[in-house]
């Protein structure tokens, strides 16, 4: 049993790193995003600036006089540590508190969007020949800053992890069976779980190493820093690429048609792309929202890494998205093994 | 009596209505067979006769509608797959692997294992195989895929339509390591077109035709419960025979009558002022039977 899984995922790499055309795509499309890191770093922010307003109610009406609500996204928070913690994450752009005099605002230095976001407060605040500065208070967060890309990094890592397993295990299943491949393969003892096996143990080292190659690159280049445990880091990346190659086995379970197979991976990667926070941050976000980002595996990915780079958290605050990346991992297997389809007769 | 390897008792597959078509489609309508230990049995008839079908059923690929298979007097168990080899019509090959990495991944697929250098000289891939699969011809991927039928030793080996598609030269090479398999005393069950190979390989064979047996014997038993005589070929039209007493068919070269009395005949083209030049006789062959019992051309 062992001696055939890894028997199959030898053949299955070798055909992996033989073919030039994947070998590109999984090693120099990294390479393209960490030549886009470089513009990112450049300061070019653009979308909607979001600025977080401390207080209740009252205080985002009071805030709204000085921040136009139709380019700005309003993000109240109870507590001003709680703002702080989404200025320091680039997950708010500026942060007000309208209840003291004068009012006070916090930007993090290092944040292109924050840097637009103080521009617009100051000038919608001050009268035309008044100083831009003497009817509010500035101040900038205390404690360590993440920069940008810094915060974006992981999101890059979790998307290129996800693309390579959705289409990595998902596509290529189904081009087995539509060849023929996987009639041969069934005609051999192997069992479904254990063919299945295999091409996700292949697909989890081919995806580590390009994880790697990404985070070396950028390391080298850009100087990043993991807060926390890179031994952690690495586990992550492990249960994240589990469980978006599993989630791409279990849409190629059935059916032949590499048409309808890519119409199905991207209804799961596009989602994931703009609901698991890569780009973006979701503050302020309505719950359906949230709640349908929670329940992605991408989401608990980056959210983890983030953690880990970022806050340096440890095993316990990650836990639960570990748990999380788990139990899809299992479901899917378990599913995507018991329906699966070895050819369309 | 030897007892069979494998059989197949009033096996039926059926496949759902097709769009556009009120009926489902009835593949194999109770077919029962038996195949011995050591002998070379062959499914023949021509395309959509429900052999690769009932190919399929029987090696486990495939679940019959109704119907059953023993191997070896027993209901097949899990360990069937490891005992049996199978190729089939239509397979792709992981494309860039050669063709030793190839053998040796099929091989460790299994429990049992044949010698991977004998089947490279049984199979004649001295030469390929440090070749990648996508750089094979269709006779070369063909004793590749026949190889890998053997990667196990198995007691019975199962080939559709081997030789399906290859060159005339291709194809003799194919025979000749079947009949290599055969001399090493395995159980061989292949299905074909060609009447030729069935002829050549096969101990005993079924005809199949709209997914039933026809006919079934050894091919020589077939050709002398049917036929007598020999075949008269003429290269003149259907008018100038009329009112023999023998069956006439067109074909390609002119006229072939099927006829017991090759005097006889030749007395009554003669009467009737034929132009006998060019005329040939031959044996009646499978292909001829095949015709006689259906009314179609083996290769339709």
């Amino acid at each position: 049993m062992i001696e055939r899984i890894v028997w199959l995922m030898i053949a299955r790499t070798r055909e992996f790193y033989r073919d030039l055309s994947s070998l590109g795509w999984n090693f120099l499309f990294p390479i393209f995003v960490i030549v886009g890191f470089g513009f990112i770093f450049n300061g070019r922010a653009n979308g909607v600036l979001k600025v977080g307003v401390v207080g209740g109610t009252e205080a985002v009406k009071t805030a709204e006089i000085l921040i136009d609500p139709k380019h700005n996204q309003i993000v109240p928070f109870a507590s001003l540590d709680a703002g702080l913690d989404r200025v320091r994450h680039h997950r708010v752009d500026l942060l007000l508190d309208p209840s003291t005099r004068p009012p006070k605002y916090w930007v993090s230095e290092s944040s292109p969007k924050g840097y637009l976001a103080e521009k617009l407060l100051v000038a919608a605040a001050s009268p035309p020949k008044a100083g831009a500065s003497a009817t509010l208070e500035k101040a900038t967060v205390q404690g360590r800053e993440i920069p940008y890309a810094e915060w974006a990094f992981p999101g890059v890592l979790g998307m290129n992890l996800m693309f390579s397993a959705l289409w990595g295990v998902g596509y290529v299943l189904v081009r087995y069976r539509k060849n023929g491949m996987l009639r041969r393969i069934r005609a051999t003892p192997v069992r479904a779980w254990e063919f299945l096996t295999a091409q996700v143990l292949s697909r989890i080292v081919i995806l580590m190493c390009a994880t790697a190659l990404v985070y070396l690159g950028c390391w080298a280049l850009y100087h990043f820093e993991c807060r926390g445990s890179l031994l952690l880091l690495t586990f992550v990346f492990f249960m994240g690429s589990l469980s978006m190659i599993s989630l791409g086995m279990l849409v190629a379970s059935r059916g032949q048609s590499e048409e309808f197979a890519n119409g199905l991976l991207n209804m799961f990667s596009w989602p994931m792309m703009f609901l698991s926070e890569v780009w973006f941050s979701l503050e302020g976000s309505s719950p359906a929202v949230k709640a349908a980002s929670n329940a992605l595996p991408l989401t608990h990915l980056v959210r983890s890494a983030r953690a880990i780079m970022n806050d340096g958290a440890g095993w316990s605050q990650v836990a639960p998205s570990l748990g999380y990346m788990a139990v899809v991992t299992v479901v899917c297997m378990v599913v995507g093994s018991a329906i699966f389809q070895w050819s369309d007769k | 009596m030897r007892s069979p390897i494998l059989e197949v008792r009033d096996l039926k597959k059926t496949y759902p209505a097709k769009r556009g078509s009120p009926e489902p489609v009835r593949a194999v309508d109770g077919v029962s067979f038996s195949v011995h230990a050591g002998e070379c049995f062959g499914l023949l008839g021509p395309n959509g006769a429900g052999k690769s079908t009932t190919l399929e059923v029987a090696e486990g690929i495939l679940a019959p509608t109704s119907g059953e298979v023993f191997f070896q007097g027993k209901v097949r168990d899990v360990t069937f797959r490891d005992r049996v080899g199978i190729q089939f019509q239509n397979t792709e090959l992981p494309s860039s692997l050669t063709v030793k990495e190839t053998l040796e991944v099929f091989s460790h697929l299994y429990s049992r294992r044949a010698s991977i250098d004998e089947l490279v000289r049984l199979c004649r891939l001295e030469d390929l195989l440090k070749r990648d699969n996508k750089r094979l011809s269709g006779g070369q991927r063909q004793r590749l895929l026949l190889a890998l039928a053997l990667v196990n030793d198995p007691e019975l080996v199962f080939l559709d339509e081997p030789t399906t598609g290859l060159d005339p030269q291709a194809r003799r090479h194919l025979w000749e390591i079947v009949q290599g398999i055969k001399g090493r005393g395995k159980t061989v069950i292949l299905t074909t077109h060609y009447m030729e190979e069935a002829q050549l390989l096969c101990d005993r064979l079924v005809i199949m035709d709209r997914g039933r047996i026809i006919a079934e014997g050894t091919p020589g038993d077939l050709l002398s419960r049917h036929f007598s005589g020999v075949s008269l070929v003429l290269k003149t039209g259907k008018g100038a025979v009329g009112g023999l007493p023998w069956p006439v068919y067109e074909t390609e070269e002119g006229l072939e009558i099927m006829a017991d009395d090759v005097n006889a005949c030749v007395r009554a083209l003669m009467d009737r002022g034929v132009d006998l030049t060019g005329m040939s006789v031959r044996s009646r062959n499978l292909e001829d039977l095949f015709l006689q019992l259906t009314g179609k051309d083996l290769r339709a």
